[in-house]
């Protein structure tokens, strides 16, 4: 069976997603990235090449998320594409008549606005990164919840405390202000939320038409705190795609399916790249006094591609 | 007397023919560097913008040399740029640095003022009023054909085969015109740089799309702070047409035709001066969408309340002249890797959009 490929390596979670040629998906996985894309990755490959059909057959694979080009590099991809066109691909393939896509991942969020399935206006968060997954992380941790009941502890909430979202620094002290008064911790974790999402309402969603149907998405979708808080904010229904945590990987096998349907020609290089040694080393490049990090991609002690300098001319003489 | 002035894209090539031939010896302030920034920001108040921060780090650089004046501008209406001038130089003093701050206000602020400052740049070099003017037209054409050279290689870029040629062959042009003395030799400068631009292989029978780039000035100029923002583009294939050149006031215009226009494009939408180049922000976005522009980009240094004031008003005009603008807010990141996603993202939208037309 012919399938593709879709990768979206982001901040804190890697995922992989195996649709067919018609879209379904036959495989997923979300694992954590943790600081590690490269191992990460791998690892991604190994648990595909050990879980998937043996008829399976890949035809090609796409890549999104912040570390894109690295996994492009690595697993040999058809279409290496920014994680805004990614998810709205995947959106406008899963609920065609969707208009609002508000995403929200571990480092940043972002919304998209579609009219007819076309992007038309995005936004996403720029200096700061206050609402997003990897803030909730740390509150959650730092109030001793696992993330994966945060989300049912603040359903429980009978009267949220408000908390000021404006800055995640501010967030987190406004919080232990709160706690020391005696608020529960539900009201609390609640509080916390709603913070979150007027902070995303007044920052990315500013000045945009957030229009029905609106289609939420990313790691934080699984919390059903925000979810709530959202219906909540825009006192309109929000819905969860299925495969919500996954979309961006989705959205990047599209990509590949199309750009392999049109091209023919599949740079796959197979789930045996799970085994190569691949290593990033860099240096510092005393051209100017920028002092540009310049990172080397090497398979065994082949430089496979290079990135990181401000000017071009290393990237130019890979 | 060591003179020096702050680093703005590529003017620094004529205010040193300035400096140089006004009798003094120029203090070229360095490209801004990861090095520039933590100078700035080290020594700064952390709510100041970051035009700000890099302007206080390049004195700093240029003040390790030995620099006795800096020359800079003041500025008018509610944008807190006005008295950078003042608090630059009362942070520096303070640090113990010993030297003479000269700041320009628009001269119709006050002629006088105007003129016993130039008189305070010239005299100690000995050099007259007449020999002042002159030398400041051949400033003023080295300036032009600076410009003139940077705008073409904004439309140029777009069409290359070769990635990063255009980069290479316009960092040539600037050394020839910084090389050029004379009016005649600046004028020869600039013929060759176009020849030489104009000699890039270029792709055929291709029509890029076209992107405004607008904002606060010292974030449009200086490609440190706004990660390069036109060569990506133009390395994207997408041309681009920045609004603000030092120049303009003299320059033909195509699109905006001058201030007046832009002021009268915003009216409807904007009617009162909001400080910086917070209603050119409006005007010319309305300006790019008349005038078959694909989208506009709006740079803002974060905190700065002019550009917030316009990218409130934005979307209304966004809408009405169906017209996509992105807007990217700059602070002391120095990580490409957020300014490419968001260029990619917003290149896919006007792809989209153009094909969408049916064009």
């Amino acid at each position: 069976m012919d399938c593709y490929l879709g990768f979206d390596v982001g901040s804190v979670s890697t995922n992989l997603v195996v649709i067919t040629e018609d879209g379904q998906v036959v495989e997923r996985l979300y694992i954590r990235t943790k600081g590690q894309p490269i191992k990460t990755i791998k690892s991604g490959l190994e648990y595909m090449r050990e879980n998937l059909d043996n008829s399976i057959d890949i035809k090609a694979a796409g890549t999104t998320g912040s570390a894109r080009n690295l996994t492009g590099v690595i697993v040999g991809a058809n279409v290496i594409k920014n994680e805004i066109t990614a998810h709205a691909v995947a959106v406008s393939r899963e609920i065609p008549n969707a208009q609002t896509i508000l995403e929200i991942g571990g480092q940043d969020s972002k919304i998209i606005v579609l009219r007819s399935g076309i992007v038309t206006d995005f936004a996403m968060n720029t200096v700061c990164a206050a609402g997003t997954g990897s803030f909730l992380d740390q509150q959650a941790s730092r109030l001793g919840i696992p993330i994966e009941e945060f989300g049912n502890l603040a359903l429980q909430s009978e009267n949220p405390v408000r908390i000021a979202g404006r800055c995640s620094v501010f967030a987190e002290s406004d919080m232990i202000h709160k706690q020391q008064l005696g608020h529960n911790l539900e009201d609390i974790v609640a509080g916390l939320c709603e913070a979150l999402v007027r902070n995303y309402l007044n920052n990315v969603g500013k000045g945009k038409d957030i229009l029905e149907p609106i289609v939420f998405q990313g790691g934080v979708a699984a919390n059903k705190g925000i979810h709530a808080a959202f219906e909540k904010a825009l006192a309109k229904e929000v819905m969860i795609p299925t495969e919500f945590s996954v979309m961006g990987a989705i959205g990047a096998a599209y990509l590949a399916k199309n750009n392999y349907l049109q091209t023919g020609v599949s740079k796959f290089k197979g789930w045996d790249m799970a085994d190569q040694n691949f290593a990033a080393r860099s240096f510092e490049c005393k051209g100017c006094p920028n002092l540009c990090e310049v990172i080397n991609i090497f398979q065994d002690d082949n430089l496979i591609a290079r990135w990181g300098g401000r000017c071009g001319k290393w990237e130019h003489a890979c | 007397m060591k003179v020096s002035f702050p680093h703005m894209g590529t003017s620094h090539i004529a205010f040193k023919h300035l400096i140089e031939h006004l009798g003094h010896e120029a203090v070229v302030p360095p490209n801004p560097s990861k090095r520039t920034l933590s100078l700035g920001v080290q020594h700064s108040p952390e709510f100041a913008c970051i035009p700000f921060k890099i302007l206080l780090g390049s004195y700093l650089e240029v003040l390790e040399q030995g620099t006795d004046m800096i020359i800079s501008s003041g500025g008018v209406g509610p944008c807190r740029a006005g008295i950078y001038g003042l608090l630059h130089e009362k942070i520096l003093k303070s640090l113990g640095y010993d030297f003479e701050m000269l700041i320009f206000e628009p001269p119709l602020r006050g002629v006088g003022d105007f003129i016993s400052k130039i008189g305070r740049v010239i005299k100690p070099g000995g050099v007259g009023w007449i020999e002042f003017i002159r030398v400041f037209k051949i400033t003023w054409k080295k300036l032009l054909a600076l410009d003139e050279t940077e705008i073409l290689s904004h439309r140029i870029r777009p069409y290359e085969i070769t990635k990063g040629e255009t980069s290479r062959i316009f960092d040539q042009c600037l050394y020839l015109i910084d090389q050029a003395q004379t009016q005649g030799e600046i004028e020869e400068a600039k013929i060759e740089s176009e020849r030489k631009l104009n000699a890039i292989k270029q792709k055929e029978g291709y029509t890029p799309l076209k992107v405004g780039i607008i904002g606060e000035i010292y974030v449009v100029l200086e490609p440190f702070i706004n990660l390069d923002i036109e060569k990506t583009f133009g390395e994207m294939g997408v041309e681009t047409h920045r609004s603000i050149y030092l120049t303009d006031w003299t320059r033909d215009n195509t699109v905006f035709d001058g201030e007046k226009n832009i002021k009268k494009a915003a009216e409807p939408h904007l009617n009162q001066l909001i400080g910086g180049h917070g209603i050119n922000s409006i005007g010319e976005t309305i300006l790019y969408a008349k005038n078959g522009f694909d989208g506009v980009v709006q740079l803002a240094p974060f905190t700065c309340i002019p550009e917030i004031v316009a990218k409130s008003i934005l979307p209304e005009v966004s809408k009405k002249f169906n017209i996509p603008v992105m807007t990217i807010f700059l602070d002391e990141q120095t990580g490409k890797a957020g300014v490419q996603t968001r260029v990619e993202a917003f290149v896919d939208l006007l792809e989209h959009k153009r094909r969408g037309k049916g064009a």
